[in-house]
């Protein structure tokens, strides 16, 4: 599926287009991947070096094991040299512990080294989308970035810790194996080697399919992933609309494209195997003609055309391998691309370097603030106004008028285009975004709860907090009526998205939540539109205590919920058309009195409005 | 295993393959030997051409059965995979509420993608795998002994401690590796976790915090691949060494044996070759008994949500559900998630066609379960529901739900245009309809205002709606299925008063002629109601129309007033 951005361009922090283009998935080798790569591996340097010298201690036993054979062959059994015959097998028993120690460090320690990599790279990923601003996640897909974090620092780790060491250890042992088979007999070698150059064709031929092939196969598993994911969380609305069939038709169709683009993908990997198993033993016969006319003829020792076949044999193993490897390294190189991308996403809103700690504050200002979320489309124009400590100040207007962006601008979610908002007179972008964050608990329309128990999730807000603070918390919250009468009160799991409670339900326990923190400064994000109009009233009360003695900022579209309000701020398109408190506004007669009207009287008698 | 039954033929044509391959494979080390001993001994070279030519024979049909034994065993396992793949997804779409209540999506994601691929590669390679090596093993250790009974039982011990080797190994790696498995699992749903709650994450300014739980787990993760490696290292190296030390045995006892006059040398040379012909599955064992680890778990994953019986089944003979009237009768329906805590108890209530029912009360009340109920997304636990004087469970659930639209509580949208998400019921709708609903819905003028109008791009990587906006685009999506019956749970919970009044004179048309249940806040639209079910502890405690009821002066009254004490000015108390 392509990508569709109807968007437009986008406040900063988005990925780059690249992020799922084919042409990164097609490189094989790519000198700044890899050059960036390399650097995880600085800090296991030492566990490195004992693997790689690992694997050459197996080489060398690989390579030494035909030379042995020749020898016995040649010089003792065939001359019936029975001290000759135990020294080999002495030796040889030393090479074969060699290959064991050698297996054993490489094994071990590139092991290690691969896990070391997966666990660097996995937790640096997850600090640096700790530092990315919300405008990043506005934008990109959860799963997406999921897909990141895990699959693709997977695949990286598995070409950090063998598959570079393969190729290079694969290389090797073919120009080793190559020298000592000239070595022993030049002639008989060429005559062998002949067979490469036909290899090489094949296999540059045979690339340029994989490489298709390849790229058909992660555009298909792409397309698959992201049907099953909607078809996930969009279950409740497939049903009541019964779309199942046709769902389950499309999802059939880009199945059935995966399958045929897996199906192509294995029926070029297995090709391989006939057309070097031929290539071998074409090699082979050519050794047995020649080879056995030379012995014939007196010329070698039947030692070396023993030596010779197995050599074969090690031989074409290698390139073998480095054929898989090479969809491996593709693999690899799309990954690294897109973990660099992600890494390489600067986080929009950054600590000043000399950003100080604010001190618990009450008082917010807002100085001639414009914003927008996309460059060129400002939702808020210019607004002015001032919360003092202790107030309580209620916004409201239509959906869209710009209510919930004040929000988000206390709190330096975003950042403003123009003016300043301040926190008892700190401009919230020069002081450190964790110390801002603390002085305001915020409240939103979607109450989010983590999975684990339900004091778990009060206790997120302040993690020191005591099994008995969290229930003063729930109490206050009104919470602890309804927590208490469930099966296992506060230890009940909520799922993910605590699915088993009630939006009403999840948003008191957001509610303690808020309340533990205790912060000096309150934001409602539209805090109970999500429940009824009953729980609304008891919400009211606990929302009543809490606002005590704070400085708060309520936000919402259903009026019933600010009348109380010190100060009424009526948001228009982004700029505020009017001020006051309920009875002025009602007085005045003018939007807010609409509105209101709206509210309580029933349809037609608002036909003005 | 029932997935892999209908490929059988596809199977037995691999294992053929299979039994080929590995059938020239060990005759090529024969012929090799034959040729080492024709040049030792009658030295023509006419013999020697035919052998090579045999080789290159035996070679290269040994490639081309290998081929096909890849090739169709990939193809079986990828196909196999692509069944369950479709099956999954199938029953996913199908399971209840119930399930999905319960169910996390990153987790149901990693069973049908990395458990898939578990089981895929258990079918493709494993089996196989394993397969191959035992026929190769036996093959061999009957060639050698045939060949030289005494060399081949000094021989054969090495291999039996490679096959222990593999049990121990496998034995000990099992357990890791579902404890892998899991701690994987667990670090998934942190790190969804972490995104889809980013706002509360740093709202509460607890990045430092999300990134020190990451850690922690990732190290835990972290331990159980290093012991994982460290069985690994111990063992691998072993297997090796033991199919290494039979060679320097060969040569010494063999060699002894040649100058003795007892073998050949072609006949070493075949003991050599078959032996290296081991090292490569050997190598591969450590691989196999990951797989086999994994697709035990993996496999039982997959059963448990194909196996998973929706709690909502069709009954075998059900009825089509057409021309809904719209009455809808509530007998003594009690209802409960766990069988523990009733949610509704003896509900009872008749809606006459084309009423408009308001369901009013506190948290946990009932409403929307009330409002599940009737498209039958759960079952009751008692009693019925009947439609038309039908009940709910004699009749097809397609048929039901194209009945009854409901509008959600949580709107979601598909990545996906706008007009495909407002078509998302009925796929072949005209541009008209669409656009009518969405004028009804109040939302066409926003739409309109688009650049790219209808065809514009929502979902996550689409333009952000506002809540209001996403619950008007699912009013819009509900009213085209035009149902006979009309949920509305609490759907305009996020649209402003104002354009709700725009919305309801728009929806007045459309809903008339429907019953329409709606769950709601708002006064002014149960003022409007033909019939207000007052819910408390999933009891209807009182009903009847809103003078009715507030002339009654009960529990209805006290919302009432609650209400309109918020509405109407500062109270006393504040």
């Amino acid at each position: 599926m392509s990508m569709q951005h109807s968007g437009g361009p986008h406040r900063g922090g988005q990925i780059p287009s690249t992020f799922d283009s084919d042409k990164i998935l097609g490189k094989v080798y790519d000198a700044r991947i890899v050059r960036r790569l390399l650097k995880y591996l600085a800090p296991v340097k030492s566990q490195l070096a004992l693997g790689a010298s690992g694997i050459l201690m197996r080489s060398l036993s690989t390579i030494a094991v035909p030379y042995l054979v020749a020898i016995a062959t040649d010089r003792f059994i065939q001359t019936g040299d029975l001290g000759g015959l135990n020294t080999i097998a002495i030796i040889f028993v030393g090479v074969a512990l060699l290959g064991w120690g050698g297996r054993y460090l490489e094994q071990l320690y590139l092991g290690y080294v691969g896990q070391r990599i997966l666990f660097g790279m996995r937790t640096e990923m997850f600090e640096h989308l700790q530092r990315l601003s919300l405008s990043f996640f506005d934008h990109n897909k959860v799963g997406r970035i999921m897909s990141r974090v895990q699959n693709d620092v997977q695949q990286i780790q598995e070409l950090l810790a063998g598959g570079m060491l393969h190729i290079v250890t694969s290389v090797l042992t073919l120009v080793a194996i190559a020298s000592v088979m000239m070595i022993m007999n030049a002639r008989l070698a060429l005559l062998t080697l002949t067979v490469v150059p036909a290899l090489a064709i094949v296999a540059f031929i045979w690339q340029r399919y994989a490489r298709r092939a390849f790229i058909r196969v992660r555009r298909a598993i792409a397309t698959v992933n992201a049907q099953l994911q909607e078809g996930i969380s969009g279950v409740r609305v497939i049903q009541s609309l019964t779309r199942e069939e046709v769902n389950s038709e499309q999802f059939d169709s880009v199945n059935r494209e995966h399958l045929i683009a897996n199906v192509n993908a294995a029926r070029l990997q297995a090709v391989m195997q006939p057309t070097v198993g031929i290539l071998t033993a074409i090699a082979t016969g050519l050794v047995i003609v020649y080879g056995g006319s030379q012995v014939l003829a007196g010329e070698i020792g039947v030692g070396v055309l023993l030596a010779f076949i197995l050599y074969i044999q090690r031989f074409f193993d290698p390139i073998l391998e480095l054929a898989m490897q090479y969809v491996e390294l593709q693999r690899a190189m799309a990954s690294g691309a897109r973990i660099f991308e992600l890494l390489d996403v600067e986080p929009e809103i950054i600590d000043p370097p000399q950003a100080i700690e604010i001190p618990p504050a009450k008082e917010i200002k807002f100085k001639g603030v414009s914003f927008s979320y996309t460059p060129g489309v400002e939702v808020l124009h210019n607004i002015v106004f001032t919360v003092n400590p202790g107030e309580t100040v209620a916004i409201v207007g239509r959906t869209g008028a710009g209510k919930s962006s004040l929000a988000n601008l206390i709190t330096r979610f975003y950042e403003v285009d123009e003016g300043e908002v301040t926190v008892d007179g700190y401009d919230v972008n020069l002081v450190t975004q964790q110390s801002l964050r603390r002085q305001i608990g915020v409240v939103t329309q979607d109450p989010f709860l983590f999975s684990g128990s339900i004091e778990e999730n009060i206790r997120y807000g302040r993690l020191e907090a005591s099994l008995q603070e969290v229930v003063e918390a729930a109490k206050t919250a009104g919470a602890h009526e309804f927590i208490t009468r469930l099966e296992h009160g506060y230890e009940t799991q909520v799922g993910e998205r605590g699915e088993n409670l009630s939006a009403g339900q999840r948003q008191f326990v957001c509610l303690a939540r808020a309340i533990l923190a205790n912060p000096p400064i309150l934001v409602l994000d539209e805090a109970t539109s999500s429940v009824d109009t009953n729980a609304e009233r008891l919400m009211q009360k606990s929302l009543r205590r809490l606002m005590k003695g704070r400085t708060c900022l309520i936000i919402a579209h259903r009026l019933s919920t600010v009348t109380h309000a010190d100060r009424i701020i009526v948001l228009e398109q982004g700029r505020i058309v009017e001020t006051g408190s309920h009875r002025e506004l009602l007085a005045k007669k003018g939007l807010y009195y609409n509105m209101f009207r709206a509210l309580i009287a029933p349809g037609p008698e608002l036909q003005g409005a | 295993m029932g997935f892999v039954k209908k490929y059988w033929k596809r199977l037995l044509l691999a294992f053929i393959c299979m039994l080929a391959s590995l059938a020239f494979s060990l005759a090529i080390p024969r012929l090799l030997g034959e040729g080492v001993d024709t040049v030792l001994g009658s030295g023509e070279r006419s013999r020697l051409i035919w052998l090579a030519v045999a080789v290159l024979v035996a070679g290269a049909l040994r490639g081309i059965s290998a081929f096909g034994y890849t090739y169709l065993t990939e193809l079986v396992s990828q196909t196999t995979a692509y069944d369950i793949r479709n099956a999954l997804y199938d029953k996913l779409q199908r399971l209840s509420f119930a399930f999905h209540d319960q169910a996390q999506t990153g987790e149901l994601m990693s069973r049908a993608t990395a458990d898939v691929e578990a089981t895929r590669m258990f079918l493709g390679r494993g089996l196989g795998g394993v397969l191959q090596i035992s026929i190769l093993s036996i093959g061999i250790s009957y060639l050698l002994v045939s060949l030289n009974w005494t060399l081949a039982l000094l021989t054969i011990p090495f291999l039996v401690v490679v096959g222990w080797r593999v049990v121990i190994i496998s034995r000990r790696l099992r357990p890791i590796w579902l404890k892998i498995q899991q701690l994987m699992a667990r670090l998934g749903t942190i790190l969804e976790e972490n995104l889809t709650g980013v706002r509360t994450v740093k709202a509460f300014a607890h990045e430092q915090q999300e990134s020190k739980k990451f850690s922690a787990q990732a190290t835990l993760l972290y331990d159980e691949h290093i012991s994982a490696t460290r069985q690994r290292a111990l063992n691998i190296p072993i297997m090796m060494f033991a199919i290494t030390i039979p060679i320097a045995v060969i040569l010494w006892y063999g060699g002894h044996q040649v100058i003795a006059g007892n073998l050949t040398i072609g006949g070493v040379t075949q003991f050599i070759l078959y032996l290296g012909m081991m090292a490569m599955p050997v190598r591969n064992l450590g691989f196999l008994t990951n797989i086999f680890s994994r697709a035990v778990s993996a496999g039982q994953r997959i059963f448990e949500i194909l196996d998973t019986e929706s709690m909502v089944q069709e009954k075998p003979g059900a009825i089509e559900l057409n021309g809904v009237k719209g009455e809808v009768h509530f007998k003594n329906v009690s209802f409960s998630y766990d069988s523990v805590a009733p949610i509704l108890k003896s509900v009872s209530f008749n809606v006459q066609p084309g009423e408009l029912v308001a369901l009013v009360g506190g948290l946990g009340s009932g409403k929307s379960t009330i409002a599940h109920l009737i498209p039958r997304f759960y079952d009751v636990s008692s009693g019925s529901i009947t439609i038309d004087g039908i009940d709910v469970r004699d009749v097809t659930l397609d048929s039901l739900r194209r009945n009854v639209g409901i509008v959600q509580q949580n709107t979601f949208l598909f990545s996906a245009t706008i007009r495909d998400n407002i078509a998302y019921g009925t796929v072949n709708a005209d541009m008209e309809h669409i656009v009518a609903v969405a004028k009804a819905a109040q939302l066409h003028d926003f739409i309109e205002s688009l650049a790219d109008g209808y065809e514009t791009w929502v979902g996550e990587r689409g333009v952000t709606l506002s809540g209001g906006q996403k619950q008007r685009l699912a009013i819009a999506r509900t009213l085209l299925i035009n149902p006979g019956i009309l949920i509305m749970d609490d759907s305009t919970s996020s649209v402003d008063v104002e354009t709700e009044h725009l919305m309801r004179q728009a929806m007045d048309k459309l809903i008339k002629g429907r019953t329409t249940f709606i769950i709601t806040h708002r006064l002014s639209i149960i003022k409007n109601a033909d019939l207000i079910l007052v819910l408390k502890d999933g009891q209807v405690v009182e009903r009847g129309r809103h003078s009715e009821l507030i002339a009654a002066n009960g529990f209805y009254q006290q919302i009432y007033e609650s209400q309109l004490s918020i509405t109407e000015g500062p109270s006393e108390d504040f």
